[in-house]
């Protein structure tokens, strides 16, 4: 068998030009989808960046809530009803809005605020610079060192700025695992200073964020927050479902979806064009193998080898080459979205294996259907 | 000892109903080991037909073949295929040589088909290049071969297996005389042995003298069996 293979390999690998259209077509394709997938990946990824950073067990949230930036009220009877439910460790309410601060050069920026529940602050992040007690102090806030840090003008501890006519203070910095999707920068503050600051409708709770004494609590948690009309969620739910709204609402998924499609079948036809036209030209001498002695099977493993092996090669070029692009591209534009993760890679693998799939089996069948004697008799 | 070749009633037909032509009709003989056998006829005599049902290349539609005395169109279609790659060498009329290969490779794949080692069988088959005179070609693709070159390179693939059986069909149809006459001397010097048999069909009446008995075959079946000119 091995023999057989490495017959296969040479007359793929020797026929030079058709050996790279090949690997072209199927790197091109791989690129793409990978690409593609990789960006819709990343965009998700920092849609639910707040989900991730707070890391809150169970979210309470109205139920038309597709995301965090856009978050609908809730009144504060919710709290105390969430509070008394059976199962519940502790709940405590979080402020996520919007706001304009006013830089020390004059220049507005707009920024995320997260209040955090002040007796416990729930969610907090990790500091690099400051202790998180300061989170107290009058006008203190601590600002995100992510990627939209340098738009506020690269503030240190003590940087000064102004929001609402209300002076505002840096306190400590912060690292998060996720940054976030807007291209925003996001400060962190106390929930009632939150609320002293920014100007609100009358409720002022944007989440709940639950503990539950167990995961078993969390089902009944779950039916018991249906029943004041909203929706309980554990984390994954959550990201599952701001997922979801961009995937399904938003047309984002469908674009990306139609491009992965566009990427495969174009890395389909070419591939499979090339694998084809390679079979053609070579499909007396598969005849004359036939004479030969080879048997039928024999021969689907060697043209499935050589679909596979191009496959499999373009596959690894065309990650290699989507790595290369994306960690440049990272290394210029900070806020740069793409995630390559497991399953953008598993899916871009199968694609991959289809396109093999498929351009084998016309090889095959043509193969399998010639006659030795028609070869014999040319 | 079973004869090389023992043929009884071979009938083969192409197309169905008003469409059928018989190609080869009722076709019975035998050929030894030792000999060369030519089969000669016009075009469309039914010879390469004949001859492809004699090989295990294709099914009759009635009749038997024994080669060695094993009736070959009672085997599985994969023994028949083993058949072929252990039995019979086949020296095609245009080669069929893999062009992406070199000679060696081209010459070891009946070796490799046999699941033999691989450095193995390209030392192997360069043992037979040198047989054939082409012992510092071996590393070369086959277009780098002139046509006489090419037909020996053809011939060390079909012999590298050690056949019982030979087949040619129209080995110098497009060599030029002299050429063709070298293949045939080395034919019938290197390549004939007494536990072998070879048939070729021909037109070329320049190499009739290289036969040992020549089948004459006119509208699928035969007209005469003469003695060759060389005994
Ligand atoms: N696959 C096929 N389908 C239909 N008819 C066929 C087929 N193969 C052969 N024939 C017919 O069978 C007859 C014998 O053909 P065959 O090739 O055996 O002749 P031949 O003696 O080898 O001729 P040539 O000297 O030209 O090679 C011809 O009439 C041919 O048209
Ligand atoms: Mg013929």
């Amino acid at each position: 068998m091995k023999g057989i293979l490495k017959l296969a390999f040479k007359l793929l690998v020797n026929d030079k030009g058709k050996y790279a259209a090949l690997l072209v077509g199927i790197t091109f394709a791989v690129f793409l989808m990978v690409q593609m997938t990789s960006i819709f990946s990343g965009i998700l990824a920092k849609a639910s960046s707040t989900v991730i950073n707070l890391g809150a067990k169970v979210w309470v949230l109205d139920p038309a809530v597709n995301n965090v930036a856009n978050s609908i009220p809730m009144p504060d009877y919710v709290l105390n009803a969430v509070r008394s439910i059976d199962g519940v460790e502790y709940a405590v309410p979080m402020y996520s809005g919007g706001a304009l601060v006013k830089l020390k050069s004059g220049v507005f920026q707009s920024v995320t605020i997260l209040g955090l529940d002040d007796n416990s602050l729930v969610g907090r992040p990790e500091l690099i610079e400051g202790k998180i007690e300061d989170i107290y102090a009058e006008n203190a806030f601590i600002v995100v060192d992510d990627a939209e840090i340098s738009k506020l003008e690269h503030p240190r501890t003590g940087t000064e700025f102004e929001l609402n006519d209300h002076r505002g203070v840096i306190v400590g910095i912060a690292k998060v695992a996720s940054s976030g999707l807007f291209g925003i920068p996001t400060l962190y503050t106390t929930y009632s200073k939150a609320i002293q600051y920014i100007p609100s409708t009358r409720f002022t709770i944007a989440f709940i964020l639950i503990e539950p004494k167990s995961s078993d609590a969390i089902p009944h948690i779950q039916n018991q927050v249906k029943r004041l009309g909203y929706e309980a969620l554990t984390e994954e739910q959550f990201m599952q479902k701001i997922s979801n709204y961009y995937k399904y609402k938003t047309g984002l998924g469908t674009n990306i979806f139609i491009m992965t499609i566009v990427s495969f079948l174009v890395g389909l036809s070419i591939s499979g064009q090339t694998f084809y036209t390679f079979i053609l030209e070579n499909l007396e001498k598969f005849g004359a193998l036939k004479a030969i002695g080879i048997k039928g099977k024999e021969l689907v493993y060697m043209i499935l080898f050589q679909a596979v092996l191009a496959a499999v090669i373009g596959y690894g070029l065309g990650v290699g080459f989507c790595t290369l692009i994306i960690t440049i591209a990272k290394l210029k534009v900070p806020e740069y979205s793409a995630n390559i993760t497991f399953s953008t890679l598993s899916f871009a693998f199968v694609m991959v294996l289809i396109i093999a799939g498929i351009s084998s089996y016309i090889g095959i069948r043509k193969v399998l259907k010639i006659e030795p004697f028609d070869i014999f008799r040319s | 000892m079973a004869p090389a070749i023992s043929a009884n009633k071979l009938t083969k037909w192409f197309g169905e109903g008003d469409l059928r032509a018989f190609a080869v009709r009722e076709v019975s003989f035998e050929a030894y080991f030792g000999e060369i056998l030519f089969i000669v006829g016009p075009s469309g005599s039914g010879k390469t037909t004949l001859l492809s049902m004699i090989s295990g290349i294709l099914r009759p539609n009635s009749g038997t073949v024994a080669i060695d005395g094993v009736d070959i169109w009672k085997l599985a279609s994969d023994q028949i295929a083993e058949f072929r790659l252990n039995k019979v060498g086949f020296v095609f009329q245009d080669y069929h040589l893999f062009p992406r290969l070199t000679t060696a490779e081209n010459v070891a794949i009946p070796l490799i088909l046999k699941k033999q080692n691989w450095d193995e069988s390209i030392k192997k088959a360069a043992y037979y290049l040198e047989i054939v005179g082409l012992k510092n070609k071996a590393e070369l693709p086959p277009v780098k071969l002139s046509g006489g070159e090419q037909q020996r390179v053809a011939l060390a693939r079909a012999l590298v297996s050690q056949p019982d059986l030979m087949i040619f069909d129209e080995p110098t149809a497009s060599l030029d005389g002299d050429t063709g006459r070298r293949i045939m001397d080395f034919v019938k010097n290197n390549i004939l042995t007494d536990k072998r048999c070879i048939l070729i069909v021909t037109h070329d009446s320049r190499i009739f003298e290289y036969a040992d008995r020549m089948m004459k075959m006119e509208d699928g079946k035969i007209v005469g069996i003469e003695k060759g000119r060389n005994d």
